[in-house]
């Protein structure tokens, strides 16, 4: 048994701090899950109205991760391996989404597809359609949830050393290849992470969305709509469902995303 | 051959800077340094990992100066060995035959010949996680080496290495080098692995290289009191000089041969030093009284400083001798070593 040592105070505010911190999280949100009825859960889950918008709900933030992934991961890497002027600037101007109010994000954007404004003339021309539709969903959510794929997988990136990408440029690789057989294969976990991240984000937005488009609804929206309009009790089955699929989701990314036992 | 010709390289808080080198094809060259000398970022300007300000750097008559890493026929083994962590050890040692196609019947020979050289063949399926520090060392060393590369640069391959698993490495690398073409240019701040391994080395000392030549005239005609310094000579003083005598302060030495002109110091090695209870005379030889300053246990020997006439002199002794003569502080020996033994620069 282990020989038992005077407990410093610190000790104990800090054990305080996390039940206070953990029962704050968990109990408002077990609260709702608990509180509608089998019946009610399994109505609104057969509405095709909520299944529809679940379904919305991933699927652009799906997307929102997606193009993250493909303009965030080269964006990630010269931010992890290269020195510039103006690093700090642009390492600022990505966090600029995080801070930024959400319905000021919707506005903004807003302000662009516009017609009165000349990349609003343009992307009418070539026909595409911000206010009101899934591409506007896409763009809010891509703006909101770039910055937490850029963060993670520029730490990633980060955590390899530099001198692996050295010795494949020796070895005859060229800077693309190195970063298919060494960079990529070494940090595809943080880039899950990272996809995690960005969608998690994603999913979760309202204020933004909801001045871009507020049809075709995406959960967030949808559970806006249905307590403003008819209160609590029915808004409550949607927002269970959204959390649980959601979960569902980030647990599978997660577990993928888990190192496997003697790799790095 | 390697040829640097005013290698300039400019950071912040450090600047290399006069490089020029030229080594031999074939050659074991050393580079040694203390820590912070810029002896890596040279290997790393050579290999094209780090970009530099001016100078120009061939390979084999071939400019590379402005060529990317790919491109350069040179190979790097880094002292923390850098193996991919996600491959095998015969993944890892194969990674850079698919660039280096010219003749895919002698890599894949080549391959087979320095896996049996290294005693790799047991482990080529093996996670390079479950590796020893030597069995990762030859891996990397069999991974520079498998593209057949005109120059293999070795950062301080061994330092990274328990001492007992240091000899057997050092001892491959010579052979390593006997049986293959590249030349190897290595970098250590170790001099006796320098003195075992390499044909020529040059000493770098903050960013400058203070002297280039064969291990043994470096060795033991070091051109500056840093060199001195760095090769073990402790006993590195200033003196003015006139025909075969020198002037350390107010203690006189004979000296084998006249100095010649601008030489301005006088060296001599602790282990040329002879310590003694009533002193050796002869022809050749300098002799003085001495009062032991201090004595410092080295492990195998002792090393103590004694003063005459106000110079101290710091002598290697060993243990044996040390009990025999019965050495403590504060009192007085005699002092002895042969002008042969005096290095003039």
């Amino acid at each position: 048994m282990a020989i038992k040592r005077k407990i410093d105070p610190f000790f104990w505010i800090a054990v305080f701090s996390t039940v206070t911190v953990i029962v704050f999280i968990i109990f408002p949100l077990t609260e709702m899950v608990l509180q509608p009825s089998v019946q009610d859960l399994k109505d609104a889950i057969c509405d095709p109205d909520v299944l529809g918008s679940i379904g919305l709900s991933i699927y652009t933030s799906g997307m929102a991760a997606l193009i993250s992934f493909l303009i965030g991961t080269p964006f990630a890497y010269l931010l992890a391996r290269k020195d510039f002027f103006g690093k700090k600037l642009v390492e600022s101007i990505i966090e600029l989404p995080i801070m930024i109010p959400h319905p000021v994000v919707g506005i903004a954007i807003l302000g662009l597809a516009g017609k009165n404004h000349w990349l609003g003339q343009l992307m009418q021309q070539v026909g595409i359609q911000i206010m009101g539709t899934v591409t506007g969903i896409v763009t809010v959510l891509t703006f909101v949830g770039l910055p937490f794929y850029v963060n993670t997988v520029k730490a990633g990136f980060e955590a390899i050393p530099v001198r692996l990408e050295n010795i494949s440029r020796s070895l005859g690789a060229s800077l693309s290849e190195t970063f298919v057989r060494v960079t990529f294969r070494l940090a595809w976990r943080s880039m899950l992470v990272g996809i995690i991240m960005c969608s998690a984000r994603a999913i979760s937005e309202f204020g933004a969305v909801v001045i871009v488009a507020y049809h075709p609804m995406i959960a967030p929206v949808m559970i806006y709509e249905r307590f403003t309009a008819y209160g609590i009790k029915y808004s409550q089955p949607v927002a269970v469902w959204l959390i649980v699929v959601s979960l569902l989701l980030f647990l599978l990314l997660r577990i993928c995303s888990l190192p496997k036992e003697n790799q790095t | 051959m390697i040829e640097i010709k005013d290698l300039f390289i400019k950071f912040p808080g450090f600047t290399l800077q006069d490089i020029n080198l030229s080594i031999q094809d074939g050659e074991f060259f050393m580079l040694l340094g203390p820590t912070g000398a810029g002896k890596t970022l040279i290997l790393e300007a050579i290999a094209g990992i780090v970009p530099i300000t001016r100078g120009r750097i061939f390979v084999k008559g071939k400019e590379i100066t402005r060529l990317p890493p790919e491109q350069r026929d040179t190979s790097i083994v880094y002292q923390d060995y850098a193996l991919f962590p996600h491959l095998s050890v015969l993944k890892n040692i194969t990674y850079g035959l698919r660039y280096h196609k010219n003749n895919p019947k002698a890599s894949k020979k080549r391959v087979t010949q320095l896996m049996e050289q290294l005693g790799l063949q047991p482990l080529a399926q093996r996670s390079i996680h479950n590796l020893s520090g030597g069995e990762k060392q030859r891996t990397a060393l069999a991974r520079a080496l498998a593209v057949n590369p005109s120059v293999l640069l070795l950062d301080e391959p061994l330092s990274a290495l328990d001492p007992n698993f240091r000899e057997d490495v050092r001892e491959l690398l010579k052979k390593l080098h006997q049986e293959v073409e590249t030349t190897f240019l290595m970098v250590t701040h170790d001099f006796a692995e320098a003195m075992f391994l390499g044909e020529r080395m040059a000493v770098l000392n903050t960013g400058k290289i203070d002297q280039v030549g064969p291990v043994h005239d470096v060795f033991h005609k070091p051109a500056t009191p840093f060199v001195a310094k760095f090769m073990g000579i402790k006993n590195v003083f200033h003196a003015s000089f006139r025909n075969t005598k020198a002037r350390v302060n107010n203690l006189e030495l004979h000296l084998q041969s006249p100095s010649g002109e601008n030489k301005h110091y006088v060296a001599i090695r602790p282990e040329d030093i002879i310590i003694s209870r009533n002193g050796t005379f002869g022809n050749d030889m300098n002799a003085f009284q001495a009062k032991v300053m201090s004595i410092s246990d080295q492990g195998p020997y002792y090393e103590v400083s004694a003063e005459a006439v106000n110079v101290i002199f710091r002598v290697m002794l060993s243990k044996n001798e040390f009990i025999k003569l019965e050495i403590q502080k504060g009192k007085h020996i005699h002092l002895s070593f042969r002008s042969s033994t005096i290095h003039v620069f």
